[in-house]
């Protein structure tokens, strides 16, 4: 069923098997729909976009399966995956915290919410504790200014902050994943 | 029109118009939720369940929950109105579950609503009826005395008190398109909803006599049709960071269920588009747009009939449509606002867009940052397919189009818009020479237009009320309202949208009402990362693209950020530099490395290493990377440095010559003290001292030890007698 457009190799079908295998079959299917449109490489980010929010992060195994089932060179898919900062390439904690580092909530003190939070969690921007729980990541800009400063953990916000909250936020979080943990 | 296009919107009309009698009644008392990102994150889910809860213990099926759009009305969320019919609709502010409890036993079951929750309340008591005047300055009465003194005068002679009837000045009510001589001013009274035209005084006796006095409308001088932005003074007209707005595109926000196309429908809905495609004439589309002055609200400012006819001329018929929906400005959040509050409205401006240039394809680029606004925008397309309204002869008139979503991966420069064709094309988001312009060869090589979400949610008004209303709004070169997002030290933040010529001081002050916590106005920045500070005592600036380039700034897509004077300017200038140099892609010289090297001489600047030669480096930089640059990202990444090296030098000299920061912002240039007078050895400093620095028996003035210091700032904080000193 796949056109032989990308079958450049000799051993094509092993190389489909293992790509899909590394994908899934949601994801393979939706590429071959990609495929099926005009100009199939315009959909690459929404792939991405796809495997990042199954796996949590784009590996190199990812960006490799996704260059074979989408017939674009290696090079292009690892160049896009690593250009945009939504885009993830190492494993991340099972909460993303992202403060949110605007105009607005800079001049509300979201570095002084930023640094409670780091000083809790013994990490620096970018880095997941130690428990794998947490990942601080700076976020542009939230769009929800009115309510600076604020943070966003997976999608729920945060708003109004003061440094003090912060360790019970934390503290909320890590009851929850204790109680998916325990249960 | 009784052409088969009119035909085909009458039956939907009708369709909506029914779907809408079956599930709602006017006899009903309705409760209604905002529900975009900012309500949620302020607990709107969770009062919206409050009050289902509530409603279904109480068994009434006369009491209806509804969910609309955002207000704007940042700083209160969540807020809920509840529209008792015959009565001045009640908004409240700050809602949680104790309050829908208070809400909804006090206010919904007892008849008497809760006032110390009232949105910007309290308030003492509530008034049987208001009269909401126009305040507009480009029209109206101006004979004599002041129309609403004599208003007021005349309820005075007729014993009328402020308890009976309160009168409240509003801005625009967009009612003078109608208006035949001008020179003549409109009230509208509420909660009876009739908006009144008049000329002399004899108008207002008799309105005074008639229908204040004697409930009686008077039909003469009545304003007969639904003129823009009624709606939503109907509901929110006593609110004053409201009713001093004028509302074009954000007519709909929190007055519409964003998620209901039989609502949209309902107001005037698809209205727009109809009248477009009966006309059947796309010349004649561009030239109400070009008429209208409308200018691309993403910041850029180009007249957008300009750019609609260059890509109708093209030879090339297979044309594009784009949206640009990556609003990655840091403090800017208007276009979320219309997409998660009124969808439907940028979708008809884009169909009427594309008809206009003849687009079979339409995208809407928006940023994966915004889940809610995604999944809107994903709805109003389906919507409108399934009625009609997208895909094949829309509305019977023989014109195709279809949208499509395509997400951002967070890239700012993807705002530009060759990036964004290239980002849209799955390609890393780098800006290419210009021109060729995008009208001419964009995507895939194809003649393409680029507008904003704001730019085309202006496209309905204008076709709807008329390109000379239109222009008339805003200034001579420039139509319209725009709309801004008011944060940092202001006092209400939100959405505000005013017409173009409005000053800054009538946003900070009459809307925004002034700095937070009493503290003195520095400086307004807008424009984001590409824009600049403009210094309080230009305050008086009127808002329009040409005058903020002037005041050393830009318009850009609506950021205004209110900074106070604890903020260092050049702490904000290394923000923004921060932010332009992590997020330039690389591609040219000038850019990529000229905003590392001014960064460092910031950096210099603000750790107190700087020199004054610093100063005429980092100024010479930033004209060469505005000259030389690419995009327009590296054009505009200086702007905050020279208009704060222009405005405020002398801040700048404070840091390098004197090596002090006057806001006591940048860490390197400050110290703490503890003031041995007012220090009572309470020991709270010390305890909280994460060093620890702070010596000190108990009952003794406490000392800091400045080697070790870390200037955290946590003693100044915690200190309750004012005794630590930030120097």
């Amino acid at each position: 069923m796949n056109s032989p457009t990308c079958s450049t190799t000799d051993n094509w079908e092993h190389v489909q098997a293992i790509s899909r295998e590394a994908l899934g079959e949601p994801l393979w299917r939706f590429i071959e729909e990609c495929r099926a449109k005009d100009h199939p490489e315009s959909h690459l980010i929404s792939i991405l976009h796809k495997v990042q929010s199954q796996y949590g992060h784009l590996s190199p195994t990812h960006l490799d399966a996704v260059a074979q089932l989408l017939g674009v060179p290696a090079a292009k898919v690892a160049g896009v995956a690593s250009f945009y900062h939504f885009f993830r390439l190492a494993p991340r904690g099972k909460f993303i915290i992202n403060v949110c580092m605007g105009t607005a909530c800079y001049v509300k003190g979201a570095d002084r919410i930023a640094a409670r939070l780091m000083d809790e969690l013994g990490i620096t921007w970018g880095e997941t504790s130690k428990d794998g729980i947490f990942t601080v990541e700076q976020a542009r800009c939230l769009g929800t200014c009115g309510l600076a400063p604020v943070l966003m953990i997976d999608n729920e916000m945060h708003g109004q902050l003061t440094p003090d909250q912060v360790p019970a936020i934390l503290e909320k979080y890590l009851k929850k994943s204790r109680s998916q943990t325990g249960s | 029109m009784s052409n088969k296009v009119s035909q085909q919107f009458n039956a939907l009309l009708a369709r909506a118009e029914q779907a809408l009698r079956a599930r709602t009644s006017a006899r009903a008392i309705h409760i209604q939720v905002g529900s975009a990102t900012c309500e949620q994150a302020a607990g709107a889910d969770e009062v919206l369940a409050e009050f289902q809860k509530h409603v279904a213990a109480s068994g009434r099926s006369d009491i209806q929950l509804r969910r609309t759009g955002c207000t704007g009305r940042c700083s209160r969320e969540p807020i809920v109105g509840v529209l008792v019919p015959g009565q001045i609709p009640i908004k409240y502010e700050r809602v949680d579950r104790k309050a829908v409890h208070e809400i909804f036993t006090q206010h919904i079951l007892g008849g008497q609503p809760v006032l110390n929750r009232i949105l910007d309340g309290p308030v003492e008591n509530l008034v049987p009826l208001e009269i909401l005047t126009c305040g507009s300055l480009r029209c109206g009465w101006r004979e004599g005395k002041s129309f609403v003194a004599v208003l007021k005068d005349k309820l005075a002679a007729a014993g009328i008190g402020p308890e009976q009837v309160r009168v409240t000045v509003g801005s625009c009510f967009g009612a003078c398109n109608m208006e035949e001589p001008s020179r003549r001013s409109h009230l509208l009274i509420r909660p009876a909803k009739v908006l009144y035209r008049v000329a002399d005084e004899a108008d207002l006796d008799e309105i005074l006599q008639s229908h204040i006095l004697g409930g009686r409308v008077v039909e003469r001088l009545q304003v007969p049709g639904k003129t823009i932005g009624r709606k939503f003074l109907e509901l929110y007209g006593d609110v004053a960071f409201f009713n001093r707005q004028t509302r074009i595109v954000l007519r709909h926000n929190g007055v519409v269920d964003p998620e209901s196309i039989e609502e949209y429908f309902h107001y005037r809905g698809f209205e727009a588009l109809t009248k477009v495609l009966s006309r059947g004439n796309p010349k004649w589309v561009i030239e109400e747009i070009t008429r209208s002055k409308l200018r691309g609200r993403g910041g850029g400012g180009f007249p957008t009939g300009e750019k609609w006819a260059m890509a109708a001329k093209s030879p090339d018929k297979t044309r594009y449509l784009i949206c640009n929906a990556d609003e990655g400005d840091p403090g800017a959040f208007m276009d979320r606002s219309m997409l998660e509050s009124d969808p439907l409205n940028v979708v008809e401006g884009m169909i009427i867009a594309a008809y206009a240039i003849g687009a079979a394809r339409g995208f809407v680029y928006i940023r994966a940052e915004y889940p809610m606004a995604i999944r809107r925008i994903e709805n109003a397309i389906a919507q409108c397919r399934e009625w009609g309204l997208l895909g094949k002869d829309i509305l019977g008139s023989g014109f195709d189009f279809d949208l499509e979503i395509r997400l951002g991966a967070g890239a700012f420069v993807c705002g530009e818009e060759t990036a964004l064709i290239q980002s849209i094309e799955g390609g890393r988001g780098q800006p290419r020479i210009r021109p060729p312009y995008p009208t001419e060869s964009g995507l895939w090589g194809k003649p393409t237009v680029i507008n904003n979400v704001e730019t085309f949610a202006n496209v309905p008004a204008i076709i709807n009320y008329g390109a000379d209303w239109f222009s008339r709004i805003g200034t001579a070169a420039s139509g319209g309202t725009k709309v801004f997002a008011l944060a940092g030290k202001i006092r209400h933040t939100g959405l505000v949208e005013v017409p173009m010529g409005t000053t800054l001081r009538q946003v900070v002050y009459d809307i925004g009402g002034g700095v937070a916590e009493g503290k003195k106005l520095k400086a307004v920045q807008t424009g984001g990362p590409a824009g600049g500070c403009i210094p309080a005592q230009w305050i008086d600036t009127p808002i329009d693209f040409d005058t903020l380039t002037k005041a050393g700034s830009i318009m850009g897509s609506g950021g205004m950020i209110i900074l106070d004077e604890d903020d260092c300017v050049v702490d904000i200038a290394k923000f923004f530099l921060t932010f332009s140099q992590d997020e330039s892609c690389g591609k040219c010289t000038p850019c990529r490395e000229g905003s590392v090297r001014m960064l460092e001489i910031l950096e210099r600047i603000t750790t107190g290493q700087g020199t004054l030669e610093d100063l005429d480096r980092l100024k010479r930089l930033a004209l060469l990377m505005k000259k030389t640059s690419l995009c327009g990202l590296g054009r505009a990444a200086p702007n905050p440095v020279l208009s704060t090296l222009e405005h405020f030098r002398d801040e700048y000299v404070a840091h390098v010559v004197d090596k002090k920061c006057p806001a006591h912002k940048c860490t390197a240039l400050i110290h703490y003290q503890i003031d041995p007078e007012k220090c009572i050895g309470c020991t709270l400093c010390a305890r909280n001292c994460p060093v620890p620095c702070i010596t000190g028996a108990r009952r003794q003035p406490h000392e800091i030890d400045q080697l070790k210091c870390v200037k955290c700032g946590k003693c100044f904080e915690v200190c309750r007698f004012d005794a630590v000193l930030r120097l």
